[in-house]
Formats: C-alpha cells, structure tokens, sequence
C-alpha cells in the first residue's frame, strides 16, 4: 500500500512540475493542484498506513479498543485540503480576472508590473 | 496567563470584524486605528510579561502539549510581536491620509488587519502545523491586498507574487508531512528532542532543506526572491511598505526558529549553505538596487540585499551573531517600512515614483528630506544610526570567526547601499524638478500630509533613539540570542518540567 502511495505521489509531483514550467498560467495552476494533492497524500502516508481499522471508539466505550489507524493526519490533510481550496479559487479568480483585463495567460507577455527596459524610456 | 498570549491575535481579529461590518462609514478607518492602538497596549503587555519570565507559554483549550497547540512567546518573539503592533499602528495612521475611500469600501481595513493576526499568530505558534495555518492567513490577506484597487500592473505583480508563494507554502508543508512521518510529532519543543533522537539523521538533513526552501522563498533569499522585486512596487505605499517591513521577516523568523530550535544536529552542512545563501542575497540584492531607477524598485532590491545580513546571524551561529541578527531584524523592520512611506509621500508631492521623472523636494519638502535622511543612512549603517549598530555586530561576529571574506562582502554591500541611498537623494531630493515646477506640499490636502507624515516622524524617531541608546536594545537582543542558542527554558516552558 505504501509503495502504490508513493508511485501516486511521484506520478502527480511529475505531472506538476510538467505543467508549471509551461508559460501558460492557467497550465501553471493544474499543476499546482496536482501538486498540492501529492503533499497531501504525502502527509497521509506519513501517518501509516494501517488495514481496516478504523479511529472509532465504539458505542459506550471510553477509548478504542486495541490497535486502530493515526487518525492526526487525517485531521491535518483536511485542514489543508480547506485551506488549498480558499488558496486555489482565489488564484482561479486572478488568473480570470488577470485574463479579462489582459486578454492573455501567457506569463511572458504579462510586463505591465515590469516593462521592459526600452519600452520605460 | 494564556489571555496574555492570545489577546496579541484576537486584537487584530476582531478589529477586522468590526473594520468589515463599517467599511462603508467613514468611522470604519478610525477602527482600524484604535484596533492598531490596542494592538499596540496587549503586546505591550506580552513583552512585560516575557520581560518578567522568560519564556511564557499557554495550552490552548487546556490540550497539554505536545497534543495541543501551544502559543508562546521567548523573547524573539515577544519584540517581533512588539514590532509588528508598532508597524501596524504606523500603517493604519499612514493609511488614513492614503488609501481612497472606493478601497476602504472594499474592506481594506478588514484585510490589513488579517495581515497582522496571521504575522502575529506565526510569530507566537509552537505549533508547526498551526504556523502553516497562519502562513495561510497572512498569504491569503496579502495576496487581496497586493492587487486591491488596483489595475494592470497590480493584477500582473499579484500572478507572479501568488504563483511562487504557493510553491513555497507546498514545500513548506510536505516537509511538515515528512517530519510527522519521521518523528510522530509536530510541536516544536517536542520535536527538537524527536530531531535528536530519529534514527535516520541523512532523512533529517533532507527535509531541514525543504524547510529552509520554504520558508527561504518568504523570506525572500537568493536564488529565491524573484517574486518580490516583481510584485512590491505595485501596491498603495502602506500595503508595500507593511510587506517590506513584516512578511519577509516572518519567514526569516521561521529560519531562526527552526534552525536554532529543530535542526541542528548537522549545522556545519545546513548552516554552512545558509552562509553563501546570505552573501550571494546580499550582493545580489544590492547590485539589483544598483541598476533601477524607480524609488520603491531601490527599496525592494534592498529589502532583499538586507535580508541576507540576517541570515547570515542565523548562519554564523554564535552568540554575537545570532544577536546581531536579531537586532537587525528589529532595526530593518523600522526603517525599512518607513523608506517605503516617505516613497508615498514623495510620490505625493511630485506625482511620480521615476527618480528620472521627479526632483526638487529637498527646496520644496525640507522636512520630509530630513526624514527621508535618517531612515536611508540608517540603512546603509551610518553611525550613530540604528542600523551601524546591526551591521556592526554581525561584522564583528564574522571577524571573531576570522571569515574574512564575510567580513569583507557585509562591508563592501554596505558601501553599495550608500551608493543606492545618494541615487535616490540625489534625483529625489536635490536636483530640480525635470519638468521645472516646485513639486508643492500644498498639492495634497493638510489632512492627507498630516496622517503621512506623522508614522514617518514617529518611526525615524525610533530610528535614532536606537541608535543613540543600543544598550538596552543590545542587551535585549543578546538575551533573545541566548534563549535561541540554548532553548532548555523554552522547552521546558512548553512541555512542562522533564526528567
């Protein structure tokens, strides 16, 4: 199971790191999905993968009984999905809106912050 | 004593609330004033507090660490709190003058206070996960804030400045993952000792990297500050100069506090790179101020070339040195916002940031060329200014450890900085106006000048109370480089009393 995580993880950072050199900004955001889905499968696996047993605490038990799966990276992958979600339609917006203003995604043709040296003068 | 922790963060929190539910009145920019103002008084009080203890630390819902978050505050954090009350208040007063009301509209109250929660929060966390957390809430504040109001060029800077912090914040929290997946804990007291005793040192090493990636992209270090010279002359003068000031510092905050606290089982490896990181950010930063020609363009390059002397106080690693980087953290943060105003009220005056394009306010603008004056040598580390003190400890730590080529590139990056500060004194202030007319302070109304020029007093005052008495502030530093090299109390404080 571990292993199948880590080709996982390896086959999306691979797929990312392709999209996010492209000039194409909208190109650049997928990757930085893909991306931000392989550390959170990252942050899963390191917690241990455990089989078929589930954190719960049964029906009028105080604790569970004997040994069950780490339930913190759970807690922790689900913050950050959350936070990566609110991040990533935030950047959608501005790639759009960025678009809209432009008309283009090309990150090199986007020199309004910094003209080029010639076209200042 | 937990409310001592937590007011510093809910302060700012709730004024944001209050600041979005009257962003239509014109009430709502004096909230954010007196929010800054109360700011300013808690953390007044956390500083008393940590004066008085040492170390203070608070569970938060009674969890005991290290299962819980834990807040606290050793003396580096404490006068980093401090200093960002200071530069809040400072900002909200210059946003009064500045910041039109369609903006204000916007809720730009709202998010500048956000801003200062999540800085704050990062810089009280014991907690790794929960520092993400408030590196989420001060990026996601500052990402609105950056292309706020704004047209082409801000949208461009904000793709840029989003695109590479997003990269950095996943470094940042796969190295999270793989430290819990190495140790079993994230709880940075906790985890100095499960740092200590992982069997896999070489697995350590690796990740340290990815932290010193992560967080060496907020702070802006060399090769990876291109997103800052892109994005921070974009904005309204009080947002660049609150980014300039406060969050490049969070991540080299981060730097000091993992790499004083956690990784230190190979300093000669990690530390060592982070030497030639700082004096290639250093040079880099100073030779790129040395080529433009725009004022906040300067300024940025020099947030960046500033950057470099602080790391290098992290990376020397020995008391002086840490003490230096601490001071300079201090000194940078005040002088650095208040280059940024006076860029604003210039800007004011002539109607142009080009230093081609402006002159002649030294004749029209006396006043503002004095206090343009004292910010700008500080920098570049003039006695008795506040920033001779700074560089004057880290050089005097690099000498100690007879690294003459340190010594030499903190020294000659100096004399570059004076180079930049005269360019800018120069076309700014002393020659005449290009276009032949007086730029005239009375082109902006009594009140815009007034609430511009009163942080840019206030500060440029710090500035010089700094450097004519660096006893105390010396001596505070020295403490906070103590409690950083030999973090027992800290731990001790967080975890409780060990065997």
């Amino acid at each position: 199971m571990e292993s199948l995580t880590a080709l996982i993880i390896g086959a999306l950072t691979a797929a990312s790191v392709y999209l996010m050199l492209t000039r194409n900004f909208m190109r650049f955001l997928f990757g930085l999905i893909l991306l931000s889905n392989a550390v959170n499968l990252t942050i899963f696996a390191s917690g241990r993968m455990t089989k078929g047993a589930p954190a719960l605490v049964p029906y009028g038990a105080d604790a569970p009984l004997g040994p069950v799966g780490n339930a913190l990276p759970q807690a922790l992958v689900l913050t950050a999905i959350v936070i990566g979600f609110g991040l990533l339609a935030f950047a959608l917006a501005l790639a759009f809106e960025g678009f809209r203003r432009t008309g283009t995604v090309d990150t090199d043709e986007l020199r309004y912050a910094e003209p080029k040296e010639d076209a200042q003068k | 004593m937990s409310w001592v922790l937590v007011m510093p963060i809910a302060v700012p929190f709730a004024t944001a609330v209050v600041a979005y539910l009257a962003r239509n009145f014109p009430a709502g920019r004096w909230i954010s004033v007196a929010g800054s103002a109360l700011s300013l008084i808690v953390s007044a009080l956390l500083m008393i507090a940590v004066l008085d203890q040492g170390v203070i630390a608070a569970q938060m819902s009674n969890w005991s660490a290290p299962f819980g978050i834990t807040l606290v505050a050793d003396y580096l954090s404490a006068v980093m709190v401090v200093i960002t009350a200071i530069t809040g208040l400072a900002t909200a007063i210059y946003a009064l003058g500045e910041i039109p009301e369609s903006t204000e509209r916007l809720g730009f109250h709202a998010l500048f206070q956000t801003l200062i929660a999540g800085v704050t929060g990062a810089f009280l966390t014991g907690d790794l996960f929960n520092l993400y957390v408030w590196f989420e809430v001060m990026l996601i504040a500052s990402f609105s804030l950056l292309v706020i109001g704004g047209g082409k060029d801000r949208l461009d800077a904000g793709i840029k400045y989003v695109a590479l912090n997003l990269v950095s914040t996943l470094v940042f929290l796969s190295g999270i993952g793989l430290l819990y997946g190495v140790t079993g804990t994230l709880n940075m007291a906790d985890l100095r000792g499960a740092v200590a005793a992982a069997e896999n040192q070489g697995l350590i090493t690796v990740i340290a990297m990815m932290f010193m990636v992560g967080f060496g992209v907020k702070a802006a270090v060399f090769p990876l500050f291109f997103w800052l010279p892109a994005s921070y002359h974009t904005p309204y003068f009080a947002i660049s100069a609150v980014f300039a000031g406060l969050l490049t510092k969070v991540g080299v905050y981060a730097l000091m506090r993992m790499f004083t606290l956690v990784f230190v089982g190979d300093v000669g490896f990690t530390h060592e790179i982070l030497i030639w990181v700082s004096l290639l950010t250093m040079f880099t930063g100073v030779i790129g101020a040395a080529a433009q020609m725009d004022f906040r363009k300067i300024l940025s390059f020099h947030i960046i070339s500033q950057i470099g002397y602080m790391t290098l106080g992290l990376a020397l690693y020995t008391p002086l040195a840490l003490m230096g980087g601490v001071f300079y953290l201090v000194h940078h943060i005040i002088v650095k916002a208040n280059l940024f105003f006076v860029a604003g009220l210039a800007k004011q005056y002539t109607g142009d940031t080009d230093l081609t394009r402006i002159g002649g306010l030294y004749k029209s603008a006396p006043l503002l060329a004095a206090l343009f004056i004292i910010p700008a040598f500080s920098l570049a580390g003039f006695p008795p200014l506040s920033g001779f003190w700074a560089k004057y400890l880290i050089v005097k730590a690099a000498i100690e450890l007879n690294m003459w080529f340190v010594t030499f590139v903190s020294l000659l990056v100096g004399l570059l900085t004076i180079y930049s500060m005269t360019k800018i004194w120069g076309y700014a202030f002393w020659k005449p106006h290009p276009e032949g007319f007086d730029p005239t302070p009375d082109r902006a109304p009594a009140r815009v000048t007034a609430a511009m020029i009163t942080p840019i007093a206030a500060l440029a005052a710090m500035t010089i109370i700094i450097g004519f008495y660096p006893e105390p502030f010396v001596q505070f530093a020295q403490t906070a480089a103590t409690q950083l090299l030999d973090p027992t109390d800290y731990v001790t404080t967080v975890l409780g009393a060990q065997p």
